[in-house]
């Protein structure tokens, strides 16, 4: 990272512990980390590598027990109450009620912005995930693919420079992911969002990144950051080259080196 | 066609069985009064005159089917609405103070709900009285609520209505809180990520997603609500309703009148819950349910 970049995230020594009933687990331990602005970071481990963990203290879901992190500079409390990232679940998590720009425009009504400028920003983010049209449909009626679209609409409709997503594309089959990975890709570009990607996809990381982050479960660290050296725009087909193929070979060691699948 | 096989055609089996059991069980409990009858003025007859006879007592043990339709679609639509023998009348009488009553416990029960939500104190302190309420006999209760608020000059619907509202502001406490907490994890971090309030979380979230839960609870609110006004209008001898029908029929074993009550008063609570139910189904239908 250049020194000149303004930092959006920085973590340091950061720790978690969860207290169950089976006795404290360690989500997280001495996580050091910083990312710059315009960053597009990866985290990708198996499950229990405290990678959703990580995006959820940022986005001040959960509270750290150990170490300090800071988010655009402030607490991570105090970036959310600033309204300063949009957060992409699994689940598309749609309110079913609401058609889809009511939806997109639901972040807005809570941060009290004006009917016309709502009307502005939905047709905005609804042209950006590619889903004019579908305004006044329901989420039932779309596919999950479409849904999940819509559910970057609603985390990009507010113009916050930081955007989580955690495994957003995770359940939906490859060659919708695929499309989408391309079209997030593009929207980034012509964004120039910070974004932090939760996936366990090798593939899906590597095309993505800027960097990938390894973490390794039991507990939740991180073991390898590598800096892509993948040129910014990015085809499909870049997947097949020599280079994107070694950096995907790097996250799987890491990824073996991190912790044993046998267990 | 699918419809007359998967919904009409099974329920018009058991009620056709149902009216088998009714005629041979009419037969049954009225026959020994017949023979005693007939005993007792000489009478001979053969089988089928005897069945007969059984079935047309001016004061059956049970009435049949028959007597009880015949007497309801006399009382029902052959007479004036506002005589005294005209169950619509006798129906409008309960019904007003079910609705009444229905209306306020789903507030009482909706405002509740809201508290329990809210605060864990309201929780954890009204919670078990809520529940102990009824675990009490309404039938115990109803004579003293009535008879209390006599006593002070309150007759009439209020008292009635104050029975119907503590038997349905049940339901709808338990399925509102249910309801109210029913919005998933994701959608409540979802808000919590917007940094929104307490009140934005409650009615953009909490409240449409309590929509259907409120709906089931009034179903069974309504219903309730109608027991409690006829309950209420038992045990002061009500000049009018329902109940008072049915206890004026039991003080002059007029059986017949008490069972056409009965059904006049079964009709109403079908015709209740239909309503609320169709109303729950437009009102999800206008909040974008899919279509069943």
């Amino acid at each position: 990272m250049t020194g000149n970049t303004p930092t959006v995230v920085e973590a340091k020594r950061l720790g978690l512990t969860f207290e169950t009933g089976d006795g404290p687990v360690q989500a997280l331990s001495d996580v050091d980390l910083s990312i710059g602005k315009g960053e597009f970071v990866s985290f990708i481990g198996p499950s229990g590598c405290g990678k959703t963990t990580f995006l959820r203290v940022i986005a001040d879901l959960e509270q750290p027990t150990a170490g300090t992190i800071s988010v655009n500079g402030m607490s991570p409390r105090e970036a959310r109450e600033n309204r300063a990232y949009g957060y992409v679940f699994q689940a598309a998590a749609l309110f079913p009620w609401r058609t889809i720009d009511r939806n997109v425009a639901l972040p807005l009504e809570i941060m009290g912005i004006s009917k016309a400028e709502r009307g502005e920003r939905i047709r905005r983010t609804m042209d950006l995930v590619n889903l004019t049209g579908f305004e006044k449909k329901y989420p039932w009626q779309l596919s999950g693919g479409m849904q999940q679209r819509a559910s970057i609409a609603r985390a990009l409709a507010f113009d916050a420079d930081l955007l989580l997503m955690d495994e957003p594309f995770g359940a939906l089959d490859e060659i919708v992911r695929d499309h989408l990975n391309e079209q997030l890709l593009e929207l980034w570009a012509r964004t120039e969002k910070t974004i932090c990607f939760v996936t366990h996809s090798i593939p899906e990381a590597v095309y993505l990144s800027t960097r990938i982050v390894v973490m390794s479960p039991r507990p939740g660290r991180v073991t390898d950051v590598i800096d892509s050296t993948l040129p910014r725009e990015r085809p499909l087909d870049i997947r097949e080259t020599p280079e994107f193929l070694a950096i995907a070979a790097r996250v799987r060691d890491g990824l073996r080196a991190g912790h044993s699948y046998e267990e | 066609m699918e419809r007359t096989r998967d919904k009409i055609l099974p329920v018009t089996i058991i009620l056709a069985a149902l009216v088998v059991v009714w005629y041979v069980g009419a037969v049954m409990l009225n026959a020994p009064f017949q023979r005693d009858l007939d005993r007792r003025g000489d009478v001979t007859r053969g089988t089928v005159e005897f069945l007969q006879a059984t079935l047309s007592q001016p004061k059956p043990t049970l009435p049949a089917p028959h007597q009880v339709a015949q007497n309801f679609v006399e009382n029902t639509f052959l007479r004036k609405v506002s005589s005294n023998r005209s169950l619509v009348y006798h129906a409008w009488i309960t019904l007003s103070s079910t609705l009444l009553g229905f209306a306020f416990g789903t507030a009482l029960g909706i405002a509740i709900a809201v508290g329990i939500v809210h605060f864990i104190s309201l929780d954890r302190s009204l919670m078990p009285w809520i529940i102990a309420s009824q675990t009490i006999p309404i039938l115990a209760i109803a004579p003293m609520v009535i008879v209390v608020f006599a006593a002070i000059g309150v007759t009439g619907i209020i008292p009635k209505a104050l029975i119907s509202i503590y038997l349905s502001f049940f339901p709808v406490v338990v399925g509102m809180v249910k309801g109210l907490r029913s919005p998933e994890l994701t959608h409540l971090d979802l808000m919590h990520t917007y940094n929104a309030s307490a009140a934005q979380t409650f009615w953009k979230l909490r409240v449409p997603a309590s929509v259907p839960f409120l709906f089931a609870s009034m179903k069974v609110g309504v219903a309730a609500s109608l027991v409690g006004a006829i309950v209420a209008e038992l045990p002061t001898g009500a000049v009018a309703g329902i109940g008072s029908k049915l206890l004026q029929g039991s003080y002059y074993s007029q059986s017949i009148d008490m069972w056409a009550a009965l059904v006049a008063g079964s009709v109403v609570a079908v015709l209740l819950v239909t309503l609320v139910g169709l109303a729950g189904r437009i009102t999800e239908t206008m909040m974008g349910a899919r279509p069943a």
